[in-house]
């Protein structure tokens, strides 16, 4: 059972507002040390993920899985344990989700993040927490702890800074703060001066806080296991007040130790803006020197300036503990939180090996590296598309005419209509209601030894016959005797009298552009032989690509080895050419089938033979 | 971020376009002001303000400071030519305000308003943690501050009957002391501006005096200040070019000015305010509560005479920009020598986020390119840190040190943060 001065204890989970992973690491890497039974964060709420998920963490060596649910709402529903609620909402957005989170009946503190809450929110939002009974911490805070037992978000640093300012166990001090980002430092100072932290707040620096100082000395007044407060205060305001009125009414009775930060701006000509909304001192009452005056004539210990901070705190603790006022503690052994991958990597203390090699594009830096060439510079020069295709396939610098021939092929194999396999299946498949990428889809899987897939095959086909130095009767004599088609030979409609105007087209570019095509004069002298046996056994579209390639490489030096040759056309990267032109037409297909507003497809039954065999032939006498 | 002040001309211009918005009737304030800025063409401004050459006007100093009249700095009953004649004047004289020296740059031009002294009233709204009070009297002007007693307050609690309190069902018909013919149209105008003052961000407000005139409200004086953190919830009437002014005679210095620019280029935090040039201490501290700390301890230990700037880097400035404010403030400090030396304290916190041997290497830069200087103006560096990476950033400076033949003590949590203060103190006997 909780007392209303508890609002934390080793049990305590909370909800995180915004997917904050490190802070949710921090928290868990916490409670791990603290050899807390279960985590404390039991959800988390992002409320882009409609669908909600799970986030992976570490819980000490292992990897553990936290609920993310998209609304305050749900994660309050499922987890009417979490009574804690972190929100890291943007300054935009943290009103109205904190107004929400102070709603719920299962959430009993708030602790509100984000800077820059303005000061009317902050305040409608102070006064509904009180009227609603609940906590507020925040806005402007980094959160507070409770040694030992619940760490709020990024609280008290580093996982290492945690240890060795003891946070990682309970003592005797209650500390608040407004300052968050003195925070870390304060807790160094309690554990170098004191037994420790019980718990530290940081109300945050804005001017109209959720909680006060004062709210959280008289919960540690009323908390028997907190022996002595610490405060820091800060110039401006008259929260400072409120807790001499306090210590006069005998609300506060605990030893408390407390400074008022700022004593430098009474003491400067002008106005300097400090760090802090609530920082400026209007009123001459409001300044830290009138401040840290009344709390001392009010019994507070107030050092002479913060350099004796530590020591007024460590005479406070000696005195009490020689009274007897302070129990034995001892530090708890420590399971070692495993060192961080990233952080040791971040230090060159640890390598590992890649599962994956990339060598043509670089994404780490601020800009993308094609082949090492920039982005900005593709962009500046102009690269034609065909050489930066190069660049990402062959790792090459083509001479512009062989960029221009990529371009030319693009161009060339961009459409063939809609009958041909890829965009026939496109468009049926787009008429079947599918998307654009699986109607695309299926027109390229159809690509291959029989549709586009012959650039490769002629390409193979023909190298191998100059390699071998075959004549063109040898290589047609060769290729019937051991009954393998001619690749790139050929055509359905297209024949010596009626030419494929794509296959004039490639010849006349190589011809005017290429330095040599051996290759083509040799596909010319073939197709002549086959021309003999039937009229339309030509040149056809893939055969041309495929051989103009092998007289681009040709024709290129040393651009590229032998080897490279051989798997350029044994990798297929030469149909790739043909699917990336055609992919163009069937995206174009899929768009106009759509526009067109076309209905499922069926092919006509007076189109199919129909021609089964009887049940008696298969063996069945049914 | 916190709570700003706005010129006259930007509070008048905002309750004109806006205010009838919150008024059951049309208020029909006046929209005609002019702001004069060191850029303003004075030949050119009647083109665009054709009502300048209509009226009479009204022209004072719009800089955020008051009493105005008192100093001789107000311009009544003015034809266009004695105005513009009167600001050109007032440009070029240096003047004195409650001790502080400054020229005179914005002006605020509104038409005059003749009326009878005993038509003046005050209104002023202020926020609290709890409520917000409204101050209205009758006797408005000079006079309200020794008829205090009549002044009426209402106070409107933020929470009421356990809910918040909507500003636009606030209404103050039948509580303000004001009588006869005049009784509506104040109360309309008074209900208004509470409206308007809890709906547009506004933290403080105070006109004093308003007056009536043709049976409208004509606001008189008007001191304003604004929660700039609401900015994002009134872009629709705030615009993105409401200007929160520096205060009267706050010039920047060129260093000043070069770090305010590198602040606004990054979303980092970076600020200096030079307090001595010839200080001997110089603090560099990481962190808004710790920079306040340290120039708190120079002072609190008697040695604010030689503290030469209050400044702050926080929010993990990248390398680039550290080097460049640790420069400046390198810079700052050994353009004048003194027998006795300086010192320099790097100091700082236990950080949360910030990489402390990260930023530490734009610091290092800027102390091996000062290296020379600092070692001829006898200064002495004292370095005290905590935080991510802490211990490889300290080794840094402490080889640093060694490396430069400079005189570099390095310490981190285990020792309070402001022993360097007295160190460095002790260093300069």
């Amino acid at each position: 059972m909780t007392q209303s001065y508890q609002l934390f204890s080793k049990n305590t989970r909370a909800i995180i507002y915004n997917l904050q992973v490190n802070a949710v690491q921090r928290m868990l890497d916490f409670d791990y040390v603290c050899r807390r039974d279960k985590p404390s964060v039991a959800a988390i709420i992002d409320p882009n993920a409609k669908q909600g998920g799970n986030h992976k963490v570490f819980w000490g060596t292992k990897e553990i899985i936290i609920p993310i649910y998209s609304s305050i709402a749900q994660a309050t529903k499922r987890h009417p344990d979490a009574d804690v609620l972190i929100n890291f909402a943007s300054f935009r957005s943290a009103y109205a989700t904190s107004v929400e989170g102070i709603n719920e009946p299962t959430i009993k503190t708030v602790v509100i993040i984000a800077e820059g809450v303005p000061e009317r929110r902050a305040r409608e939002l102070a006064a509904l927490a009180k009227a609603r009974n609940k906590v507020v911490i925040g806005p402007a805070t980094v959160g507070g702890i409770l040694a030992g037992g619940f760490k709020i978000g990024n609280t008290g640093g580093t996982i290492e800074n945690i240890i060795e300012s003891k946070l990682h166990r309970t003592g005797s001090v209650g500390f608040v703060s407004k300052s968050g980002g003195m925070s870390n430092e304060a807790y160094n100072i309690i554990a170098c001066n004191t037994d420790g932290l019980y718990e530290g707040i940081a109300i945050g620096g804005d001017a109209y806080p959720g909680s006060t100082l004062l709210d959280h000395l008289l919960r540690f007044e009323a908390n028997p296991e907190v022996k002595m407060l610490a405060c820091l205060g800060e110039v401006g305001g008259t929260e400072e007040y409120r807790i001499v009125e306090a210590i006069k009414e005998k609300k506060i009775t605990k030893p408390l130790v407390c400074w008022v930060t700022g004593t430098i701006a009474s003491k400067m000509k002008g106005e300097v803006q400090f760090g802090h909304a609530g920082a400026k001192a209007g009123a001459s009452n409001e300044t830290a020197e009138a401040k840290n005056q009344a709390l001392a004539e009010a019994g507070v210990i107030v050092p002479n300036s913060f350099d004796d901070y530590g020591l007024k705190l460590r005479e406070t603790f000696d005195k009490m503990k020689a009274a007897g006022q302070i129990p034995e503690r001892t530090l708890p052994d420590t399971p070692a939180i495993p060192a961080d991958y990233n952080a040791l990597k971040a230090k060159g203390q640890v390598r590992k090996g890649t599962n994956f090699i990339c060598t043509i594009t670089d994404d780490t830096g601020d800009e993308p590296l094609y082949c090492g060439i920039p982005m900005s510079k593709v962009v500046e020069h102009n690269m034609p598309l065909g050489e930066l295709i190069a660049l990402l396939w062959f790792k090459k610098r083509l001479p512009s005419w062989g960029a221009q021939f990529m371009e030319l092929v693009l161009r060339l194999t961009a459409d063939h209509g809609p009958c041909v396999s890829g965009a026939h299946n496109t468009i049926v498949t787009a008429r079947a209601g599918k998307d654009l990428m699986t109607s695309v889809a299926t027109g390229i899987l159809t690509i291959g030894p029989r549709f586009g897939g012959a650039v490769s095959g002629a390409a193979k086909q023909f190298s191998e016959a100059l390699r071998k130095g075959q004549t063109p009767l040898e290589f047609v004599n060769h290729m019937k005797n051991t009954n393998v088609n001619i690749q790139g030979i050929g055509h359905k409609i297209k024949s010596a009298t009626n030419p494929d105007i794509r296959v004039t087209l490639l010849k006349q570019f190589a011809r005017e552009n290429f330095p040599k095509t051996p290759h083509l004069d040799f596909a010319l002298e073939v197709e002549k032989i086959t021309l003999t046996k039937r009229n339309n056994l030509i040149l056809n579209v893939d055969g041309a690509i495929g051989i103009l390639f092998l007289d681009l490489m040709a024709s290129g030096g040393d651009l590229f080895t032998e080897q490279e040759k051989a798997e350029i056309i044994e990798f297929g990267i030469l149909d790739g050419l043909f699917m990336l032109g055609r992919t163009i037409g069937m995206v174009g297909h899929y768009f106009d089938q759509k526009r067109l507003r076309s209905g499922l497809y069926r092919h006509p039954m007076d189109d199919v033979l129909y021609d089964l065999p009887e049940p008696s032939e298969l063996g069945y006498d049914w | 971020m916190a709570i700003r002040g706005i010129r006259e001309y930007d509070g008048k211009k905002l309750m004109a376009q806006v205010l009838d918005r919150f008024s059951s009737k049309p208020l029909g304030m006046n929209p005609n002001y002019a702001l004069v800025t060191p850029e303003t063409d004075l030949e050119k401004l009647p083109v665009s303000e054709p009502w300048l050459n209509t009226t009479k006007l009204v022209v004072k100093p719009d800089m955020l400071f008051g009493k105005r009249g008192k100093n001789n700095l107000l311009k009544l009953n003015a034809t266009w030519a004695e105005a513009a004649a009167w600001i050109k004047a007032k440009r070029e004289e240096t003047v004195t305000v409650s001790g502080v020296q400054g020229r005179l740059t914005e002006f605020l031009i509104e038409p005059f308003t003749p009326h009878p002294e005993d038509k003046e009233y005050y209104v002023a709204m202020r926020s609290f943690r709890d409520e917000d009070i409204v101050y209205f009297s009758l006797k408005g002007g000079i006079y309200v501050e020794e008829n205090w007693d009549q002044v009426k307050e209402i106070h409107i609690p933020t929470m009421k009957d356990n809910a918040l309190v909507d500003a636009k069902s606030v209404s103050f018909e039948g509580q303000l002391p004001v009588e006869g013919a005049e009784k509506a149209l104040v109360e309309d105008f008074v209900t208004a501006l509470y409206r308007f003052f809890a709906d547009q961000g506004f933290a403080y407000l105070e006109i004093n005096p308003f007056t009536l005139a043709e049976g409208k409200v004509v606001p008189l004086d008007l001191v304003a200040k604004i929660d700039d953190t609401a900015s994002f919830e009134h872009l629709d009437t705030w615009g993105t070019t409401l200007t929160f002014p520096a205060g009267f005679g706050h010039h920047l210095s060129p260093d000043e000015a070069k770090v305010k620019a590198m602040d606004a280029k990054t979303g980092a935090s970076l600020k200096l305010t030079v307090l001595n040039p010839d200080g001997r201490i110089w603090p560099m501290v990481a962190g808004g509560g710790a920079s306040v700390i340290f120039a708190d301890t120079v002072a609190d230990l008697g040695y604010i005479d030689e503290l030469g700037m209050y400044g702050e880097y926080s929010g993990d400035p990248n390398e680039e920009f550290t080097y460049q404010y640790a420069c400046v403030i390198l810079d700052l400090m050994t353009r004048k020598s003194h027998p006795k030396g300086k010192a320099l304290l790097i100091g700082g916190g236990i950080a949360n986020f910030t990489d402390v041997a990260a930023t530490f290497k734009g610091i290092i830069r800027a102390i091996s390119q000062y290296a020379d200087k600092l070692r001829e103006g006898n200064v002495k560096i004292f370095v005290r840190r905590g935080g991510p990476n802490y211990k490889a950033g300290l080794e840094q400076m402490r080889s640093l040190g060694g490396k430069l033949n400079l005189p570099i003590e390095v310490y981190g949590p285990e020792t309070h943060m402001t022993n360097i203060v007295p160190m460095a103190i002790a260093a300069l006997q």
